[in-house]
């Protein structure tokens, strides 16, 4: 929005209230002038235009809108942007830095831990907010963290291999091997904007005999 | 010296997508991320009722809100002839309704505005006065003979029937039953279900009359088909049509059809000069889009004491909905549900359809698989459990006894269809090993003393994907090819558009390497473009498992033309003649003296700077495929459960999927779609199902009710493969994407009735809600999941 | 989907809050929002006036205290008492079902008291509170009271009260003697609604039930308190007599609706077969602590 011309609809109806919010989304404020029916997710999406955040069902049930609200995970589609006034959120375009993707995008990039993308986003914030708790978390921790996020086309299994491998990752550790799909790509795994191909470890490579099995 | 194919993202590479490094970032492109300057929003009124008379609209409360800038009716989609379209199945479909709601969800009017708030607060304020009727829920009551008349709109339409179909020899299968030992029947239900991809539909178009053009973003599986449908129904010409399907939130068959959502925000824009955004809600989706399955079976096989399997007879009778507009191959009323028993070595065979209109969602489309072979193989696998429990027999020895053997290829199918290739009983055997079935009695004896009850299920199928060829694949005359367009540029880097569209499968990904394979340009300076029909090529796009059967077999051959030329200009280069180049990954050169050579890069370069003369310059070329026949993937899943008989939980202990897709592109991929698609069959065999009460009221017309599984239930997959390549796919392919949502669905209902045999229970209708099976437990007697629910 | 309009007031103190509600016909209040706000989004509930109570300070709180009584704040997350050490140490039956309130997102933002204050017959909260003799404490104009949950819930989705009234604390008696429980509930999926749920509560002094409680979810218009079946566990030592007696009468006191979750013989028959299961897993663990 520039501070040089900014489009006003036409006034609505006299008596519809709006309200100011200001808001610190992935570390940067903005301020809107909004109605107090519009909900957080369309804030973000139709206002910020952080597009990230998508909206797949409307029952609360699906999570893809899932963002962060002062660093616990909500339902941004089930929170009135107004109850964001004077808060924190982070979004999915927040999770990278400009040079550095978080370990949750990569392992969910070198674990095919997506297809159609829709759900990812939402799916990456619980899997941080889970992480941010607890950098060691059980398989079964992580498929518990994560259900309240739906997925269409994974079958989870391999989500939940990201997961694990971005905990490794931020402990410090070697990313695990299990049950990887055989990989002699030198393919860009870390971050495509990064022009040099980083190879995978050859562990990684060997470590598939068994085609993608239960980890 | 030949390039190493694996490290140039080629064949068998499991290459990291490309399509994830803007999805991990939220910079994913849906149509509801689309934003054009002026546009409005509109959201669809839906009848509550599934059949009443439209007495009256007002819609004058709409027009008074500020913001709401026209309120459509079927009235006014009548007044330009569009109020009913064209289905996909030579049917007619109500685009706004102008006589009568014949489903609940129905599209009665729509809401343009300012924002979508507004649209919907005008939805809210529009008073339609209903006269109800009887509704009809299932296909009993559709054929009773005083049943109400849901098409009393058509001309010539006296009952409810929409077709009577058959396939197959009716006197041999006679001779058959005739002559058998035994006869084994059984009764099922495959309940209608919904593919639910997370983001629902939606459109956005944008008409602009000083050009004439019409751009619509669409969530579409099929661009293309799309144009041409819009097209004959609005009556502007096809060039003035661009369709742009942009990243699609998954689709499994849910984005094929043309929906009425998508023609009256055409008609709007057009209308108002603006563009003009729907957004389907989830709703919205799941009560009036493309469902697939509800198909009823009186299964019968007829056997031989040693197991043979003599002859099969199937009597179906298929759920529509109240406009049949099934995304099928026009020659086949139901599909290719005709494809069941194919892995098995049997005779013959004979099987009735009748489809029926109901006061329900129309569809039918195939739901993550090629054409309703999913009820064809789950019947299949049930009626081959019972039998082989009528027999007494093993339920793997019968398999064994009747799977077609590795030397019997080709082989034509009880039904007609001809089978190419496969290892049957290898996969078979895999399976068995892998989830060590020779011990599991003992694990069942083990658990008895726990209380539980353990069943294994097993599920062996083979199912044809990746339709045409095109003498007998067409839809609405469109023959079922598919194309590629390549362009490689000066600097070897190369540009590829195909007919096909992803929404999840990764094309981006996996065509570069098939580009690699053929080429030896290293499949990162491949970049991959679908879903815009003005600059791809025409194409059926992606659904029933086709894109790699089809699109990806006109990657390779587009490829093998660019080689054809590269060849050429190679030999210019190194002056030699054509005979004596010789090709290795990457690289021409001269026979005999192999250090003698160009790259495919160099020849590139050559052919925007040097080309010999005569020749015409650059290097681009396009194929369409027109595949020989179908490709036939096999799969074994063997699943065991175990049963709570105190309140009829089933958990999964284990599920083997043992798959063979022939050659895989990438292995990580394919093993992502055997993944996905074991998710939606356990869905189906446990808790996703879409129902109506009597009143025709959807049950399931949410994710509060209908169930998707999330991390927490969903049991984890052990994977398995054999290869055995396609011999008619260029490099030797077949589709994968649905087998296991094919195939799956048998081994888990299998399973849990291995568990109740000895309690006497043969059946349980899907999915096998906890209720079911204690009845079932209960009982000793089978459970029917029939339609209509009622309030007990 | 989108809510219809409505005002949005924020007040920072419970008596401004109780002053909105007052002076408006329509009005709700907004905690955590997570059932109240996807009504709205499907326009089930259009509400005048939303009356924010989220940046009313010091509210998020649950102590055990001195008294043995156990205080839930109006603004505590089920998330807080799902990682709630203070909760597992004093409240066994809270502890167990804490993690099966819907789903991890929706636990994050959604209260316990705005769960109890919702009467939704499928509330988890309400049945547990219910068993444990629980109440609320309701402030209006004229000051605070206190509702044991049990009366509390007037019918489906209505509670007693008043319009001007704010419930701002969940309260949970002590415990006669130690106190032990659990929660079973059967749902196909995480966030599902329950086809059935049971909630038990029981006080134990030197293998005696002092006191006991039954709570059951989803068999009826709204939280079952099924007293007469932990009538029949007081005084007993858990037999099998008295274990056998008391599902039989939560299975009695059950009024289930039969639907596509399950037949209403079927539901009865869990609330009999979790009654059961809960007292045998409180009698496993009891016997691995001794």
């Amino acid at each position: 929005m520039t501070s040089l011309f900014e489009e006003l609809q036409p006034a609505a109806a006299a008596e519809v209230q709006t309200t100011r919010v200001d808001i610190k989304i992935n570390g940067e404020y903005k301020a809107a002038q909004i109605e107090p029916r519009l909900l957080l997710a369309h804030l973000i999406r139709n206002g910020f235009r952080l597009t990230g955040t998508h909206t797949g069902c409307d029952t609360t049930n699906c999570g893809a809108c899932t963002v962060l609200m002062d660093g616990a995970p909500v339902k941004s589609c089930t929170v009135f942007a107004v109850q964001a006034n004077g808060h924190e959120v982070t979004t999915v375009e927040g999770l990278a830095t400009a040079s550095e993707l978080h370990p949750i995008q990569e392992g969910f990039k070198d674990e095919h831990g997506l297809q159609c993308g829709f759900c990812t986003p939402g799916m990456m914030m619980s899997a941080k907010a889970l992480l941010d708790e607890n950098l060691n978390p059980t398989e079964d921790e992580v498929r518990w963290a994560l259900s309240g996020n739906l997925c269409r086309c994974t079958g989870y299994q391999n989500i939940v291999k990201a997961v694990l491998w971005a905990a490794a990752k931020m402990r410090g550790e070697a990313p695990p091997t299990f049950g990887a799909p055989a990989d002699d790509s030198a393919d860009e795994i870390a971050d495509d904007s990064a022009e040099q191909p980083e190879e995978r470890s050859d562990e990684a490579a060997i470590a598939d005999d068994s085609a993608g099995g239960e980890g | 010296m030949a390039l190493d194919e694996v490290k140039i993202g080629g064949l068998g590479a499991s290459r990291r997508r490309v399509e994830d490094n803007r999805f991990i970032r939220g910079k994913g492109n849906y149509v509801d991320d689309v934003v054009l300057p002026g546009m409005l929003h509109m959201e669809i009124l839906r009848s509550p009722l599934a059949h009443a008379r439209i007495k009256s609209i007002d819609t004058s409360a709409a027009y008074a809100i500020p913001g709401v800038r026209m309120v459509m009716t079927g009235e006014m989609m009548a007044a330009r002839n569009l109020a009913w379209m064209p289905t996909l199945s030579y049917d007619t479909q109500a685009v706004l309704a102008t006589d009568k709601v014949r489903f609940q969800g129905q599209e009665v009017c729509a809401v343009i505005a300012d924002d979508p708030y507004i649209a919907r607060d005008g939805v809210e304020a529009i008073v339609v006065d209903y006269e109800p009727l009887p509704p009809i829920v299932n296909p009993t009551q559709a054929m009773a003979d005083d049943a109400v008349l849901i098409r009393d709109d058509k001309v010539n339409q006296n009952d409810n029937v929409i077709f009577d179909w058959e396939v197959g020899d009716r006197e041999s299968t006679d001779r058959a039953f005739a002559e058998a030992d035994t006869i084994s029947e059984i009764d099922l239900h495959y309940p209608r279900s919904h593919p639910s991809p997370i983001e629902a539909c939606g459109s956005i178009a944008d008409y602009d009359r000083s050009t004439s053009k019409l751009t619509v973003y669409m969530t579409s599986q099929a661009p293309h088909i799309v144009r041409a449908a819009v097209s004959m129904v609005a009556e502007i010409p096809e060039h003035m049509i661009r369709i742009i399907a942009p990243d699609l939130g998954g689709g499994f068959g849910n984005k094929v059809p043309v929906y009425p959502g998508y023609v009256i925000s055409i008609l709007a824009s057009i209308l108002l000069e603006k563009p003009v955004k729907w957004i389907e809600d989830k709703t919205g989706n799941l009560i009036s889009t493309g469902f697939g399955r509800d198909v009823y079976l009186k299964g019968k096989l007829a056997l031989r004491k040693d197991g043979k399997i003599l002859g099969v007879r199937m009597d179906t009778v298929s759920d529509h909905g109240a406009f049949f507009s099934d995304a099928q191959p026009s020659k086949f009323k139901i599909g290719l549900i005709h494809s069941a028993f194919a892995c098995y070595d049997i005779p013959t065979a004979y099987l009735t359809n009748r489809g029926v209109y109901t006061n329900k969602a129309p569809g039918g489309v195939a739901y993550r698989c090629s054409f309703r072979v999913t009820e064809a193989m789950f019947f299949q696998e049930r009626m081959v459990q019972a039998a082989a429990d009528d027999l007494g027999m093993d339920q793997a020895e019968f398999r064994r006894v009747n799977l077609v053997k590795d030397d019997d290829f080709p082989k034509r199918t009880p039904f007609g269809f001809l089978t190419d290739s496969g290892q049957y009983e290898k996969c078979l055997q895999i399976g068995l090993d892998a989830i060590d079935y020779d011990t599991f009695k003992e694990q069942k004896a083990e658990a008895a003393k726990r209380g539980r009850l353990l069943g294994i299920g097993i599920s062996t199928m083979t199912e044809p994907l990746g339709a045409g060829n095109s003498r007998e694949y067409d839809i609405l005359g469109i023959k079922m090819f598919d194309s590629a367009e390549l362009r490689v540029h000066m600097t070897g880097k190369a540009i590829l558009r195909t007919g096909a569209k992803t929404q999840g499968q990764g094309h981006e990904t996996t065509w570069a390497q098939i580009v690699a394979h053929e080429l030896g340009i290293p499949a990162e300076d491949i970049v991959v473009e679908e879903g815009d029909t003005d600059t791809a090529p025409f194409g059926m796009g992606t659904y029933a498992s086709r894109s790699t059967p089809v699109a990806g077999a006109a990657v390779s051959m587009v490829s093998r033309k660019i080689r054809a030329k590269a060849r050429k200009i190679a030999a210019h280069l190194l002056e030699v003649s054509d005979e004596d180049i010789e090709w290795e990954l990457g690289r021409f050169y001269v026979r005999g003296a192999q250090d003698r050579g160009v790259t495919i890069q160099e020849c590139a370069m050559a052919a925007y700077s040097n080309v010999p003369d005569g020749m015409e310059p650059g290097l681009e070329n396009n194929a369409y495929y027109d595949p020989p026949n179908l490709t036939w993937p096999f799969a074994c899943y063997i699943s065991t459960v175990e049963v709570d008989p105190l309140t009829g939980v089933w958990d999964v202990i284990r599920m083997v999927a043992v798959d063979d897709c022939g050659v895989r592109i990438n292995p990580m991929i394919v093993e992502g779609q055997i993944m996905g698609g074991l998710t939606e069959a356990y869905a189906m065999a446990n808790m996703q199902f879409i129902t109506f009460d009597e009143d025709g009221n959807c049950i399931g017309s949410n994710y509060m009710d209908y169930l998707l599984p999330t991390a927490w239930e969903t049991p984890g997959f052990e994977l398995h493969e054999v290869v055995t390549p396609c011999p008619h796919h260029p490099i030797g392919a077949k589709g994968i994407g649905e087998c296991a949502t094919v195939g799956g669905p048998a081994a888990f209902v299998n399973a849990v009735m291995d568990a109740l045999k000895d309690i006497g229970v043969r059946n349980i209708d899907m999915p096998l809600l906890p209720d079911r099976v204690y009845e079932a437990i209960q009982t000793g007697q089978d459970v029917s999941g029939h339609p209509p629910v009622k309030n007990r | 989907m989108f809510p219809s309009r409505f005002r949005y007031e924020a007040p920072t103190s419970i008596e401004e809050a109780i002053a909105l509600l007052g002076a408006n016909e329509d009005a709700k209040v907004l905690a955590g929002g997570q059932s109240l706000i996807p009504m709205m989004k499907l326009r089930f509930a259009n509400p005048a006036l939303l009356v924010d109570i989220n940046n009313i300070p010091d509210m998020g709180y649950h102590r055990a205290d001195a008294d043995g009584s156990f205080r839930i704040g109006a603004l505590c997350r089920h998330a807080d008492l799902e990682k709630s050490t203070i909760l597992r140490e004093h409240q066994p039956l809270l502890a167990a079902a804490a993690p099966l309130v819907a789903d991890p997102i929706v636990r994050s933002r959604g209260t316990f008291v705005g769960s109890v204050c919702h009467a939704d017959p499928q509330g988890d909260w309400a049945a547990c509170m219910v068993a444990l003799g629980g109440s609320i404490i309701a402030q209006g104009p004229n000051g605070k009271r206190a509702v044991e949950v049990k009366d509390f819930v007037s019918g489906p989705f209505t509670t007693v009260l008043a319009r001007d009234e704010i419930a701002i604390e969940g309260v949970v008696p002590s415990a006669q003697g130690t106190r032990t429980g659990g929660y079973l509930k059967l749902e196909r999926r995480v966030g599902d609604f329950a086809t059935a749920a049971v909630a038990v509560s029981l006080d134990m002094s030197g293998g005696v039930v002092k006191n006991a409680g039954i709570g059951l979810v989803g068999v009826g218009a709204q939280t079952i308190d099924a007293s007469e079946a932990a009538a029949a566990l007081i005084g007993s030592s858990l037999d099998d007599d008295a274990v056998d007696r008391a599902a039989e009468l939560a299975a009695a006191a059950s009024n289930p609706r039969g639907d596509h979750r399950g037949s209403a013989d079927y539901k009865r028959h869990i609330i009999s077969t979790f009654v059961t299961r809960i007292i045998a897993n409180v009698q496993r663990s009891e016997m691995q602590v001794a």
